[in-house]
């Protein structure tokens, strides 16, 4: 099994048997990651995680998943000043190239980075998240944790809540769900929609308590308190009220409904504690299933180099 | 190529094919003569030099009503000699250059650059558009009138519009007894926000900040009711949506006292093409739908939109390279303005070929009082442009004149193209050789 493409930069160019394909690999690395053992697939190569963002979680995953695949693994945190500095992110990029990376992950807080690096070097690059534009591996991992849940993806009904303006994870959870048969709807304060999301080919709500009876998952996404401060909603409060996850609205949908949040949570903000806690949230579960996916595509691009 | 002297030379263009808007109905073969730099009948003597116009067309040279030469200050984008020269590649034979430049232009002093340094280093004729508000602070009028007779021939503060509208209606006021148009780049900044591209179905797809139609059309709206308040002379830059399209033409119908341009780029693409994040196609006002267009060449087409400038923009190629987000906005534009309107419009019928070069002739002549300019009636200033539909190129990064290289069209085959390009009676450039004669219009 492989893959066509040395880089993965969005799930927007991905058919459904690209996807199909990395879901039925990522089945593989759950198993060998859940036996503990390393395998020698990538012994030799290098991936450096190049990260202009602060991230955990992410990083971390993507670590692991190298390591797990005896890579050696080099992490980069550059700080957001350095932009500034006007340090060019090509050169940064060809520096990595020539002193032996194989793969670049990249986190940037510009849409289009991964792009830029992907037209000018060589090597495979890997986007960790670009500005509001793609998260493909947080996007895959959402795909499996449904899929390895509903062992289904086709005619599933998949509600998004929260800043979908701002939020790479709802676009690349878009591309993946509808490409793989399933109906996406959206929700959230009609400042945090963005403009003609509908020819994604999802459906946007505003009323928490209507949309939830509709569907078999629930993804919440983190609420960044700056959205308040730009005047994209009027409090905390009023978003609470309107958009918090309780556990007497998941009272009111299908029983069974699959919780998931791409982390980190706002505990008591977008959702509450109960919530996350629940039988049916499978929140750790996209943790693991997170460095199972990236193993899978370590293995799966396209090896150019 | 030979060089003449102002005054002293004669030019004779044999057996071309003459389009000359004002003329009405003169659509000819015949002889295009230049003596001591101005269109005459014919000579008393003979030519000094004859150019062969065999299956060429020759037509008034090109008046773009819109660029940023960038001089002084910002000399690594562009110059002054490397501004005209691309210029002349594109038979620009006249520039309006903005005033955003380093030091702005609200000051005599920088006039009087200006036009020193093209008389010293230029091949074609530029005009300065003095700045509306000094320092293009959008806080006090500029002095109008003594930049006037210093040399500009309108007003704006281009990229820096005027918010506070009493102060526009005070420039459209002020500017009227000068009889100086008013341009406006008309753009809600505040509703623009940190948008780099049109705001739509690709913004979203892209992750990047989105510019709404509504930015431009505000201000569009708003300052031609500051015209119809004051009775000034308001001239719309870079037209760039169908609803701006639709306000002009009703203004029109109303006789208000507004002209409007467009850009080659708001006919051509569409912001589909910034789907791979090429800062090649980061333009402000940004490239909007396929609607937009279509409605662009309707108002191109009934006369609503007067002019076709180029809005030419050079930067550096390291600033240019950078992340979408931070690059800087602009394209160039003088060396494929001809093709794209020969390809875009003429080709495909929108514009007949007269219609087309008025509206880069003998139309910005007119809404910018220049007298004697943009036509080739006896008696003009010898600026011409000749033509050449039969040649066919590939628009070549390398080739290009111009100090940016900024431009989505590097890659792209056109035909037809200009051929050589004469100012005040002076060959400037021609494609034979391809490089800018040596030029000294003193």
């Amino acid at each position: 099994m492989s893959l066509k493409f040395k880089d993965l930069l969005g799930l927007e160019h991905l058919d459904k048997n690209d996807l199909q394909t990395i879901l039925d690999s990522v089945k593989i690395f759950k198993g060998l990651f859940k036996k503990s053992n390393k395998t020698s697939t990538l012994r030799g190569k290098t991936v450096v995680t190049l990260f202009y963002e602060p991230s955990t979680r992410t990083r971390t995953s993507f670590e692991i998943a190298a390591k797990r695949l005896s890579a050696d693994v080099v992490n980069i945190a550059v700080s957001g000043s350095s932009i500034i500095k006007g340090e060019s992110l090509i050169d940064t990029g060809k520096t990595l190239e020539a002193m032996g990376a194989d793969y670049i992950v990249i986190r940037h807080m510009l849409a289009g980075t991964p792009d830029m690096l992907a037209r000018n070097l060589n090597i495979s690059i890997i986007n960790a998240g670009d500005g509001f534009h793609e998260h493909p591996t947080q996007g895959l991992l959402d795909l499996y944790t449904i899929y390895e849940r509903k062992k289904r993806i086709e005619g599933l009904r998949v509600l998004l809540i929260g800043d979908i303006l701002h939020s790479r994870v709802a676009r690349s959870n878009i591309w993946a769900l509808t490409k793989m048969g399933a109906e996406v709807l959206v929700l959230g304060p009609s400042t945090l929609i963005p403009a003609s999301i509908e020819d994604l080919g999802v459906k946007v709500y505003h009323n928490l308590d209507e949309a939830i009876k509709k569907v078999d998952v629930l993804n919440i996404l983190r609420v960044q308190f700056e959205r308040q401060q730009e005047n994209l909603f009027p409090s905390i409060r009023e978003y609470i009220s309107l958009y918090q996850l309780t556990k007497e609205r998941l009272a009111m949908a299908k029983s069974g409904v699959l919780i998931m949040h791409p982390g980190p949570m706002n505990r008591g903000i977008e959702v509450t504690s109960e919530v996350v806690d629940a039988p049916n949230a499978a929140i750790s579960e996209q943790i693991v299933n997170g460095v199972a996916v990236r193993m899978a595509v370590f293995c799966l691009l396209e090896h150019v180099v | 190529m030979s060089t003449y002297k102002e005054g002293k030379m004669r030019l004779q263009i044999k057996n071309i094919r003459i389009v000359d808007p004002p003329s009405q109905n003169q659509d000819l073969i015949g002889d295009v003569f230049v003596e001591d730099g101005k269109i005459v009948s014919k000579f008393s003597g003979d030519a000094d030099e004859v150019v062969d116009g065999e299956g060429k067309i020759a037509v008034p040279g090109f008046i773009d009503v819109h660029a940023h030469l960038r001089e002084p200050g910002q000399e690594i984008k562009e110059t002054i000699y490397t501004g005209t020269r691309s210029a002349a590649k594109g038979g620009v034979t006249t520039v309006f250059c903005m005033p955003n430049t380093e030091p702005v232009i609200d000051s005599t002093s920088v006039v009087e650059f200006i036009f020193h340094k093209t008389r010293k280093e230029g091949c074609v004729n530029v005009f300065p558009v003095g700045c509306a508000t000094k320092g293009l602070q959008g806080l006090e009028l500029s002095e109008m009138g003594l930049l006037k007779e210093a040399g500009i021939v309108a007003v704006s503060d281009d990229g820096f519009p005027i918010s506070n509208s009493r102060v526009m209606r005070r420039v459209l006021e002020y500017s009227k007894m000068f009889k100086l148009p008013v341009i406006s780049h008309s753009e809600d900044k505040e509703l623009s926000g940190n948008g780099v591209m049109n705001e739509g179905k690709n913004s979203t797809f892209l992750g990047l900040r989105g510019i709404p139609k509504q930015a431009e059309e505000v201000m569009v709206s708003r300052d031609i009711m500051l015209a119809e308040l004051t009775g000034a002379y308001l001239h719309i830059a870079h037209v760039s949506t169908a609803g701006s399209v639709d306000l002009v033409r009703q203004a029109k119908k109303k006789n208000v006292k507004v002209t409007a341009e467009t850009c080659p780029h708001y006919f051509t693409l569409t912001d589909n093409d910034v789907k791979v994040y090429d800062a090649n196609t980061k333009i402000n006002p940004p490239l909007r739908g396929k609607e937009d267009v279509d409605a662009i060449k309707r108002g191109l087409a009934d006369g609503t939109i007067d002019c076709i400038a180029t809005d030419h923009a050079p930067h550096t190629q390291e600033e240019k390279g950078k992340e979408f987000d931070l690059a800087p906005f602009g394209i160039i534009g003088f060396e494929t303005l001809l093709s794209l309107v020969l390809d875009e419009l003429v080709d495909t019928g929108v514009l007949s070929f007269c219609e087309a070069i008025s509206k880069m002739t003998s139309n910005p002549a007119k809404i910018f009082n220049l007298e004697g300019r943009g036509t080739l009636k006896e008696g003009s200033v010898a600026d011409v442009t000749i033509i050449d539909t039969r040649y066919s190129y590939e628009f070549k990064k390398e080739k290009i004149v111009s100090k940016g290289k900024n431009s989505p069209f590097i890659g792209r085959r056109f035909k037809g193209g200009v051929v050589m390009t004469i100012v005040g009676g002076n060959i400037v450039w021609s494609l034979n050789n391809n490089s800018i004669t040596s030029f000294d219009r003193r």
